[in-house]
């Protein structure tokens, strides 16, 4: 029980953050794209193919973090401290652009709301790879609780990882606007695409030289012996999920190339896990160290296997009811 | 430097959850009041209760947006500004704001699609059954965090090891004692502060002559609800201080301004509680009636501020205060519903001008009753965060002040540019009101048609030119 229940309450948040990354990562992505749209009109379009998912989306932010002070309360107290600045900034980009759904369409100057919804986008996504550089960067920890400086997070690596999310987010979104939008948008994310993955891959191709140069356990665990037989095919089949997104993006397919870009972010994501599990706030605390009492996981890991299908199943509902492409012009207000 | 981290810490906290709970109040009404607008329409194929469903619809829309985006920073907020907070009590606490998050949240956020844009694309059961669920899933989250709120003041069903809380009872923990009364009192504040919104936005288009028939609609509707709810607070807010002096004593004590516990206590209309020397300056009271509301007795007894040492008392001023400034519009609201409903009965409502002219001014009146009422019960909570468990001074990050000073800055000015934007618009929507909004949206002659017209429309209605 006491070895089972932390790890199952790992995956249960690593699903909820994966779903997060996926979901709001397209919206954000649009936010991301909003600039090199042609006028406010296409921006009308680009938005209607969001506009009834993002709120739902969202949520799985709140689920990943809350899922983290519940489950591990003991991790959520030190990594909170230690991020606060990218935290804050990340939640008031969220803001900007949040409110910018109903804003832009009730307010006279669209253009004004276009702004903080791209800019609240970026820093969004920018925040969110700072956070994640902060974290596999390392977090000073001293008698259970954070025991850094307020800008420790601050460092060349966490502002790449910042960077590889903007361009990961990016991606997503361009390659739902191939598969949502009709006419020029939809013709555009292809272009869009195609650039985005360049910059995608780099990133990721710096990243995973650096951590295990930065850290020599993430260099045991990728390079050592045993490890590396299982391992070697992550980065490999990364590499055949690229070349065939690039060339389902130059077919122009519809849903070929989305499908492909959650599968790359997936990739990396496994990357990431293989990297640093069990740590939780690496490098000094596990998943067992940071654990809820069992009473807890229990409680909650009961209400989690109920309403996870049941959220999943109106989740589904809603992306069915509006299936389809939105079209020239079209929005909602 | 020398800010104090608690202080700086404890007014983030209280500025951004002011801020957030603006938006639930009305959001939890309105999404009622929008989802009986719908059943209303459905049933009688009455064309004004749709133009005023459409019309909420989109005033919902931008306070809930807000509502949300504001909610997500309090969720975080317990881990970057009150890290000890988790650890001590993330037990009990959090499993049921993660609750919060599988029954409530998802269910608003996946409805509010359907809700917000699904009306040309699904057939009109549905899109008003997704307004009924989203009202609902608003009282749900009202009752996860309300109990946890609840736990924090009055906590049960757990045990403390080495300063850990941990749960025994899930029973327990979630009806805690005082939950019961917080929940029924806050869920009737919502649509109370709701109602008195769409009471004022009604009285104002019967005294511009415009909307004539909606605004008659929405302002006797208002009325019949809040002539039964707002006695009913009156009640459900008894109740509530009783459950308090049971398990808050000091609390009632600072509410009551009631320093000496070996007399009876008398209850003040006004005051200035004077903190240093123990006693009330200018006071005009009604002798003894503290004790006849509290103790039923006209010379009962219970505990006053000095039957504990100063460091464990909670601010007096702001207690005293804020549960004078709600209990006075307790009692406006009253009068306000009970002599509407008088003018209703006369069928002079419509004529009666001056009665009107007030309540088109009174939109912001829950608002304010629904922040002092928990000014009074945070505040008088101090210096307690979990009531007998944790000090608040304890509860913080190590976080330093000049940090949370300057993202405190950055919450004011972000939520001072979004409010102001958000009630800007708000008041843009209500001024062009309900006829020109929903017909413009060339769902104008969808009043009463069947399901097949829908879909029809359904392929080009998305569209705005
Ligand atoms: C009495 C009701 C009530 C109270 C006391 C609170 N909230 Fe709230 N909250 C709601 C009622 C609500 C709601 C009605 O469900 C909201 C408000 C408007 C809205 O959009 O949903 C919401 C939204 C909302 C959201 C966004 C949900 C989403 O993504 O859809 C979060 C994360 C929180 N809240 C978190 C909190 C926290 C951490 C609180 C306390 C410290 C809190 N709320 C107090
Ligand atoms: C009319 C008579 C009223 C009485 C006697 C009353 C009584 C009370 C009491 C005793 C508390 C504090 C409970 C505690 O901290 O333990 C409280 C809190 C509160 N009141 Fe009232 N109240 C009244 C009217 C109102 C009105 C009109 C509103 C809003 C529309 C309101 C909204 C609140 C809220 C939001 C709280 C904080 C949450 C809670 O603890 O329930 N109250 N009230
Ligand atoms: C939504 C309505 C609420 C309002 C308007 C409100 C208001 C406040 C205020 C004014 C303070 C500062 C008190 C002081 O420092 O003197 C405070 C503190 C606090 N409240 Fe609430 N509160 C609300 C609900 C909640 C809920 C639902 C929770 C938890 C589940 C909560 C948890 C806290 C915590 C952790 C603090 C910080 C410690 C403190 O300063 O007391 N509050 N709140």
């Amino acid at each position: 029980m006491e070895w089972y229940l932390p790890m199952i309450w790992a995956a249960v948040i690593g699903t909820a953050v994966s779903f997060y990354v996926i979901l709001d990562g397209f919206d954000l992505g649009i936010g991301i794209l909003f600039p090199f749209a042609r006028d406010e009109r296409e921006r009308d379009q680009m938005m209607a193919t969001v506009k009834p998912f993002w709120d739902g989306n969202e949520t799985w932010l709140v689920l990943g973090g809350g899922g983290l002070f519940v489950a591990f309360p003991q991790a959520y107290a030190v990594i909170m401290p230690a991020l606060y600045l990218p935290v804050i900034v990340m939640l008031l980009g969220l803001i900007f652009r949040g409110v910018a759904f109903e804003f832009r369409s009730v307010s006279d100057s669209q253009k004004r709301w276009s702004f903080a919804f791209t800019a609240g986008s970026i820093v969004a996504a920018f925040s969110q790879g700072v956070i994640l550089g902060g974290l596999i960067q390392g977090i000073p920890v001293a008698n259970g609780a954070f025991a850094g400086g307020s800008f420790d997070w601050a460092t060349p690596f966490s502002a790449l990882c910042g960077l590889s999310l903007v361009a990961g987010y990016g991606l997503l979104g361009a390659t739902w606007l191939m598969m949502k939008a009709e006419g020029p948008v939809g013709q555009r994310g292809r272009t869009q695409a195609k650039a985005l993955l360049l910059a995608v891959l780099v990133c990721m191709g710096i990243v995973s030289l650096w951590t295990p140069l930065m850290s020599e356990r993430i260099y045991a665990r990728w390079f050592s012996l045993p490890n590396f037989y299982y391992l070697w095919p992550v980065p490999v089949v990364t590499g055949v999920v690229a070349l065939l997104l690039w060339r389902w993006i130059e077919k122009g397919r519809e849903i070929l190339p989305f499908v492909s870009s959650i599968v790359l972010f997936f990739l990396g994501y496994l990357g990431l896990v293989i990297s640093n599990f069990p740590y939780l706030v690496p490098p000094s605390l596990t998943v067992w160290d940071t654990a809820a009492v069992p009473a807890s996981q229990i409680f909650m890991l009961i209400g989690t296997l109920v309403m996870l299908p049941i959220i999943l199943g109106y989740t589904v509902m809603i992306y069915w009811l509006f299936r389809g492409k939105v079209k020239e012009g079209e929005s909602y207000h | 430097m020398d800010m104090d981290p608690v202080l700086l810490a404890r007014l983030q906290f209280a500025f951004t959850i002011i801020f957030h709970i603006i938006f639930p109040s009305f959001t939890i009404g309105l999404s009622a009041y929008i989802a009986t607008l719908g059943a209303m329409w459905l049933r009688t194929g009455t064309e004004r209760y749709h133009l005023l469903m459409r019309f909420w619809t989109k005033i919902f829309a931008v306070s809930f947006a807000m509502g949300v985006v504001s909610g997500i920073v309090l969720s975080y907020q317990f881990g970057t500004n009150w890290s000890r907070f988790s650890v001590v009590v993330g037990n009990v606490i959090g499993p049921l704001i993660g609750y919060e998050v599988l029954t409530a949240f998802f269910l608003e956020a996946t409805f509010l699609g359907i809700m917000l844009f699904g009306f040309n694309r699904v057939p009109p059961w549905l899109y008003v059954l997704s307004s009924a669920v989203v009202a609902v899933g608003t009282a749900i989250s009202a009752f996860w965090i309300l109990s946890a709120n609840s736990w924090m003041q009055t906590p049960a069903g757990h045990e403390v090891r080495n300063g850990i809380a941990y749960p025994v009872d899930w029973f327990a923990v979630v009806f805690n004692p005082s939950f019961p009364y917080r929940f029924a009192h806050m869920l009737n504040a919502a649509y109370l502060t709701t109602g008195f919104v769409v009471l004022a936005v009604g009285a104002r288009y019967l005294l511009a002559g415009i909307h004539a028939e909606q605004g008659r609609t929405m302002v006797r509707m208002a009325i019949g609800l809040m002539a039964v709810l707002a006695p009913l607070q009156l009640l459900i807010g008894d109740q509530h201080g009783l459950n308090t002096l049971e398990h808050q004593p000091i609390k009632v004590a600072a509410m009551e301004g009631h320093w000496d516990g070996s007399k009876p206590g008398d209850f003040y209309i006004f005051a200035w509680p004077d903190e240093k020397a123990e006693t009330n300056r200018f006071g005009i009271a009604i002798p003894r009636g503290s004790s006849l509301i509290l103790t039923h007795k006209i010379d009962g007894l219970f505990p006053g501020l000095t039957s504990v040492p100063p460091q464990d008392r909670p601010p007096v001023v702001p207690v005293f205060f804020a549960f004078r400034i709600m209990i006075g519009i307790g009692f406006f609201m009253i009068a306000a519903a009970l002599y509407g409903a008088f003018l209703w009965w006369r069928g002079t409502l419509v004529e009666t001008r001056w009665y009107l002219w007030i309540m088109s001014h009174c939109w912001w009146i829950g608002f304010v009753a629904v922040i002092a009422g928990w000014v009074v019960t945070e505040t008088g909570r101090q210096p307690w965060v979990a009531y007998g468990i944790l000090r608040t001074a304890d509860a913080t990050s190590p976080v330093p002040a000049a940090t949370i000073a300057g993202t405190l800055a950055l919450f004011v000015v972000t939520y001072g540019i979004i409010f102001s934007m958000g009630i800007y618009y708000i008041n843009r929507l209500i001024n062009r009101g309900p006829e020109g909004s929903a017909i413009s949206d060339d769902g104008g002659g969808m009043a009463n048609t069947p399901l097949g017209a829908a879909r029809a429309a359904a392929r080009e209605a998305i569209s705005k030119p």
